[in-house]
């Protein structure tokens, strides 16, 4: 009986987030001792009770406001997939298009988004099209560069071969450049989900009247810092479930690699 | 004992005008390869002939950078070449030829297709029947040992069986030449030896014409027909020994005296140069 209990209570030590989980409940433990250890007003840092009180409170808006900022951030997602794994393609795949393109590719990264982000507003109006302009601009450039060293890693061999064997174009890229660039591009499109909600929520900063960046400016000016603590828990939130949705994607996508191999190996 | 080691490997020079040869399987004439690069030319391969016959199994043995590799990519139609051509069963190679399978030093398996579906790799790129060739498949394999891995993964499997799944999927569509690029050099040599019985048994039995080429003397002697020895870059051909051992050989022969007399005279050729392999 007691080492049935044992065995419990050791499986649920090995699951794979009671150990995160351990370490925020002790993250928030400290803050709690912080706020009061060093009397730190209120308006300044909210303890943890309050932001809690917050989510109670607030939870339902939350909960609502959260819904277009994830679909900005879903938008802008699948544009930076959708665009950047062909663009990734034809730069790995020619070097007169790497030659041109990769360089003012990255140029354009150094443009500070934020900056460029009020921009949008005055083209798109205050809709959705700016924040999934904004989400886009954000998440593409991670899924170009893991896209081109995808697709360029490609042993000169394993080239060798499928040009012995005679293969299109066409065969040579879905049955061995595609499959071998996978691992790479999920890899790309996983900080790419994360750099969206980035992306989202400042597209929100500069001009909406819905979403959580909404509320975090809101809640800012209002002194209602509870409030804003709680809007950045459910960011949070967003961003961990959308990098969880892609990585059991990649599961199944990509079981035969390396990194997927563990819990691969037990079903094989 | 000795000389009658030395009659049987004979030495020869270059072959000139061989035509009178039993049917020739790769003819290679005048073929020459220089690699145009921004640093300038840089000569691989000077103007060699070959002829290998149908059947026939021949190692070519060099030091590093002697361009072996470079003659085996011309032969697959990989590489154009830079004067001279090369004639497959009678026709001039432009593109890969359909007759030829390769192995590569490394085994290249799609680690994304379990052992059965790597093999049928080239039956699928070439749209070949495929219930024929699968029966065909499952047979290599289980002739490589390998009949109770064909559903597992590359990764799943050990470099030796990696490397016999490799050499599987170069013999599924039944070609007439296989060419091997240094094909046992990553192995261990416990591993390599075992690898030599078992590619002189895929010889012996499919009567394939088999282009080795190797780092290893002793693997060209053990295998070959005949042993090409390549010079140093710009690669030329420096001789040609035929290997008269009897077959089938087994692992002791290595300590035969014709053997072991081959093998000092091909290695005698890089010490004279003050390389070593």
């Amino acid at each position: 009986m007691t080492s049935k209990l044992a065995r419990a209570s050791q499986n649920l030590l090995n699951s794979a987030w009671i150990k995160p989980f351990g370490l925020l409940v002790l993250t928030v433990v400290l803050w709690d001792l912080t706020v009061r250890i060093f009397a730190i007003p209120p308006y300044l840092v909210p303890p943890p009770k309050d932001v809690a009180v917050a989510f109670w409170n607030e939870g339902g808006m939350l909960l609502v406001e959260a819904v277009p900022t994830t679909m900005a951030t879903l938008g802008g997602f699948f544009l930076s997939a959708l665009f950047g794994i062909p663009i990734a393609m034809l730069i790995a795949g020619s070097r007169t298009v790497e030659s041109y393109v990769y360089p003012l590719l990255v140029f354009s990264q150094s443009v500070p988004k934020v900056a460029v982000a009020p921009l949008f507003v005055v083209w798109f109006g205050f809709g959705m099209a700016p924040k999934v302009i904004s989400a886009f601009l954000l998440g593409f450039f991670p899924v170009v560069v893991a896209g081109v060293q995808g697709f360029k890693s490609l042993d000169p061999e394993m080239r060798d071969l499928v040009r012995s064997m005679k293969a299109s174009r066409l065969q040579s890229f879905y049955m061995v450049s595609l499959p071998h660039a996978l691992p790479a591009i999920f890899a790309g499109l996983k900080v790419s989900v994360t750099l969206a909600v980035v992306g989202a929520v400042v597209g929100e900063f500069v001009g909406a009247n819905s979403g959580i960046g909404f509320v975090l400016q809101r809640s800012i000016g209002n002194f209602e810092l509870p409030t804003m603590f709680a809007a950045l828990v459910i960011l949070a939130m967003i961003s961990a479930i959308l990098f969880w949705l892609i990585d059991l994607l990649e599961r199944f996508t990509v079981p035969w690699h390396a990194s997927q191999r563990h819990d691969f190996a037990a079903t094989a | 004992m000795s000389r009658q080691a030395n009659a049987m490997a004979r030495f020869r020079v270059v072959p000139k005008g061989e035509a009178s040869a039993p049917r020739q399987m790769i003819q290679i004439r005048n073929l020459a390869k220089t690699y145009r690069t921004r640093g300038g030319d840089v000569p691989s391969l000077r103007p060699i002939n070959l002829d290998v016959s149908d059947g026939e199994f021949v190692a070519v043995v060099g030091p590093s950078g002697c361009g072996k590799s470079t003659l085996l990519k011309l032969i697959a139609g990989l590489i154009p070449p830079t004067e001279g051509e090369i004639r497959i069963g009678g026709v001039a190679v432009q593109d890969p030829p359909d007759d030829v399978g390769i192995v590569f030093q490394n085994p290249v398996l799609l680690p994304w297709r379990s052992v059965l579906r790597n093999v049928m790799l080239p039956v699928e790129v070439r749209k070949l029947d495929r219930e024929t060739h699968l029966a065909r498949a499952r047979k290599l394999l289980s002739m490589a040992g390998l009949e109770d891995f064909q559903n597992k993964y590359p990764w799943q499997l050990s470099g030796g069986m990696q490397q016999r799944a490799a050499i599987c999927r170069a013999l599924v569509h039944d070609p007439k030449i296989v060419l091997m690029d240094e094909p046992f050099g990553a192995l261990d040599a416990m591993t390599r030896e075992r690898m030599n019985l078992e590619l002189q048994r895929i010889h012996h039995d499919t009567g394939k014409t088999i282009l080795l080429i190797t780092h290893s003397i002793p693997e060209a002697v053990f295998l070959a027909d005949r042993v090409v020895v390549m010079s140093e870059r710009p690669g030329a051909i420096a001789a040609i020994y035929d290997v008269t051992l009897p077959r089938p050989r087994d692992l002791e022969i290595m300590g035969h005296p014709t053997f072991v007399d081959l093998t000092q005279r091909i290695r005698g050729h890089f010490y004279a140069r003050g390389h070593l392999d």
